[in-house]
């Protein structure tokens, strides 16, 4: 495999990501199941890079995964999405930083659909002003908070105090990195390297000093697929994308997963679990599975943050083996511990605990 | 007139160029034989063999060289043009050594750039170590051997049709018309070469408009045991044993299909040239939606431009093969003549 061809292809796609003065949109999945995530990449922006990240209160669900359900229709999300663009002009904002995939893909389908299509920008501009006597402004940069990370890696990789380095062989970390579909596939330029080279993971884990793993299946869906997992009956044919996925994988001897979508960790972790239930396999060496991280964790923990800060503990599939082989200390006492002490409940039958 | 006072200038010494500007000196014009490359010959320098008749490309290269090998032709290596414009009744060109040159007429037969295969990501061309040109292949079959990168010989070749042709993705609608014929040619030397290789062609439709084309089809199917497979390929990727994986749907039986392959082979499509591209630019030559030169009509002046005294020949204006190549080359001297006349008199 030749490197030098993978660099010719990211070259082409180069994309402008704002420096400072982010209007920060959250996760609907992320805050609910990986909340370490966003609260790192609030503090790490504002109180390590000093930069302006601005949230406001009003800001709700973009309805994305109605809108993949057909539950609602275009109209109604794109004066859904007017509304937050709405939200950052109120606020005197001009750079949106969005921290979902989902949500990443709907913003970038939606300015393009207006791009194309103006008249559908004026009927949105109406719908909002109808309904809320509210006027947007179309956002001057629009990045995904992955982008963000991307662009701050070496700075990261400055003041890190851990390298994706395995302490006990002294050999980099076998890295898998997993794009959310949403994120480029279909507005390559929307993404850092394009879609079917991305380069937005693969180049932190280059930074972090990790080897980044290209196996057959790298471009598959996780799983997820919406339909695929939100239709009950389908839900056979979402774990079996995720077998094909992992059973590409496996040869490779992942040390972990990086996930930029919400999804896409949510799957990838969860359906171990069930895949390990259902006929006993698990995909990492060791009889063990594979840790799933989003970007914010793995930066979080190449800065040296707590890894119970980070939220580790509240993926499937635990991540103590990850953490002894990068050499990062940690309390198993605290792990399911509030920070004023109180003991929270342990959950039962989680996976390399 | 007298054809000894009459200059032209050829851009291009590929086939059309040099045979347009043999044809040209025969009837004793004074013809400047211009081309960027330090060699003559084009893109057929570069090919072994050639369809329909396997003839040897060398044979083509030797009489084309044979064509030029006149008095009155001026052949001006590694010069490029900067540009090209029309002066009163004549054309002044300058080129990148500095020189104007000045000409009564001029062909412009730039000829096409292969499609960089790099451009369809999906397939991982300049990545991949396997994944190589219908280009690469046949400067592996003028060495004499196909290998893949660790120098094993491969089992199982694809071979991917299409390749930046009648492609919506790569701006490219049009058919490269020599893909097919190609990529059947190949395949039947690749089997000849590795006669225990399995060889799968995968292709939108079969293209085979040339004379004795769709024999050579039939005969890769019934003598060489070539595999068609129609569909597209969707992505190549590599695995822990560099084995190539494909993943195509195969639409005839209606399903997807995953296959190991070790090696395959691309057929990058034709385009318009980059110096053709530019002298379109500095002259005002109109160029098609396709990109190549715009014929000033496509069934009675196929040689002649949207500038009077400007003519074209070869594939600087379609996709077209070596046979009617030299034809057009040919064609595009009676052009000449008529309008050398016309502006005698």
């Amino acid at each position: 495999m030749k490197e030098t061809g993978k660099r010719k292809i990211w070259s082409d796609y180069q994309k402008e990501i704002a420096d400072d003065h982010f209007f920060y949109v959250r996760s609907c999945i992320r805050q609910s199941f990986f909340p370490g995530s966003e609260t790192f990449f609030l503090d790490f922006m504002r109180n390590v890079l000093g930069k302006d990240v601005y949230e406001n209160p009003s800001h709700t669900t973009c309805t994305g995964i109605g809108y993949h359900s057909d539950i609602v229709p275009f109209q109604t999300i794109m004066t859904v999405v007017a509304r937050h663009f709405a939200l950052m002009k109120e606020s005197g904002y001009k750079n949106i930083a969005i921290s979902c995939v989902t949500s990443f893909g709907i913003y970038t389908e939606i300015l393009e659909t207006w791009k194309h299509f103006p008249e559908e920008l004026e009927k949105t501009r109406e719908y909002l002003y109808k309904a809320t006597g509210r006027v947007f402004d179309i956002p001057e940069n629009m990045a995904h908070t992955s982008d963000i990370i991307f662009k701050f890696r070496s700075e990261i990789a400055e003041k890190g105090k851990f390298r994706l380095i395995n302490k006990l062989t002294g050999k980099p970390l076998n890295v898998v990195e997993h794009i959310g579909c949403h994120y480029a596939k279909m507005f390559p330029k929307s993404g850092v390297g394009g879609a079917e080279f991305p380069n937005v993971l693969g180049g932190m884990v280059e930074s972090w000093g990790g080897n980044v793993v290209d196996y057959p299946e790298r471009r598959h869906c996780c799983g997820f697929g919406f339909r695929q997992y939100l239709v009950q009956a389908n839900r056979g044919y979402s774990l079996s994308n995720t077998v094909k996925k992992f059973s590409s994988m496996k040869p490779y001897k992942p040390d972990f997963i990086l996930t930029n979508c919400p999804g896409c960790n949510m799957f990838m972790d969860k359906w171990q679990y069930t895949m390990k239930e259902m006929d006993g396999t698990v995909y990492g060496e060791n009889g063990e599975s594979i840790p799933v991280l989003t970007y914010e964790e793995l930066a979080g923990l190449v800065m040296g943050y707590n890894p119970w800060d980070l939220g580790l503990q509240y993926h499937m599939v635990q991540s103590e083996p990850l953490l002894k082989k990068l050499g990062i200390e940690y309390d198993p006492d605290d792990k399911f511990r509030t920070k004023d002490g109180r003991q929270m409940p342990v959950p039962k039958n989680l996976i390399n605990a | 007139m007298h054809s000894m006072d009459k200059s032209i200038i050829v851009i291009g010494a590929g086939t059309a160029g040099m045979e347009a500007a043999g044809q040209l000196a025969k009837e004793g014009f004074n013809v400047t034989l211009v081309e960027k490359e330090q060699d003559t010959g084009g893109h057929v320098k570069s090919w072994f063999h050639l369809f329909p008749d396997r003839r040897d490309s060398k044979e083509v290269l030797a009489y084309l060289n044979t064509q030029i090998c006149r008095e009155n032709i001026t052949l001006l290596t590694g010069t490029t043009v900067n540009n090209l414009e029309k002066k009163h009744d004549s054309f002044v060109m300058n080129t990148s050594d500095g020189n104007e040159l000045k000409a009564d007429a001029v062909v412009v037969t730039t000829g096409f750039d292969l499609f960089r295969s790099e451009r369809k990501e999906e397939y991982g061309y300049g990545i991949y170590d396997n994944v190589i040109t219908s280009a690469d292949l046949e400067t592996m079959f003028r060495k004499g051997e196909v290998k893949r990168a660790n120098g094993e010989i491969p089992e199982k070749i694809g071979i991917v049709h299409c390749v930046g042709s009648r492609d919506e993705k790569s701006g490219n609608l049009y058919c490269s018309k020599l893909c097919c014929v190609t990529a059947v040619k190949q395949a039947i030397e690749l089997k000849e070469m590795i006669p225990a290789a399995k060889i799968f062609c995968f292709y939108m439709d079969i293209r085979m408009g040339g004379a004795l084309y769709e024999e050579m089809y039939r005969e890769a199917q019934e003598n060489y045991e070539i595999n068609f497979i129609r569909g597209k390929v969707s992505e190549i990727s590599e695995d822990i044993n560099n084995k190539l994986i494909a993943k195509v749907e195969d639409t005839l039986v209606g399903r997807p299909l995953k296959i190991g392959l070790d090696m395959m082979v691309l057929m990058a499509g034709m385009e318009m040239s980059e110096t053709g591209r530019k002298i379109a630019l500095s002259s005002g030559l109109k160029t098609g939606d396709n990109r190549f030169f715009s014929p000033a009509d496509h069934h009675f002046g196929s040689n002649k431009s949207n500038l009077s005294g400007v003519f074209y020949a070869g594939t600087c204006t379609a996709p077209m093969n070596i046979t009617d190549t030299i034809s057009h080359a040919r064609a595009v001297v009676s052009d000449v003549i008529d309008y050398l006349k016309g502006k005698s008199n």
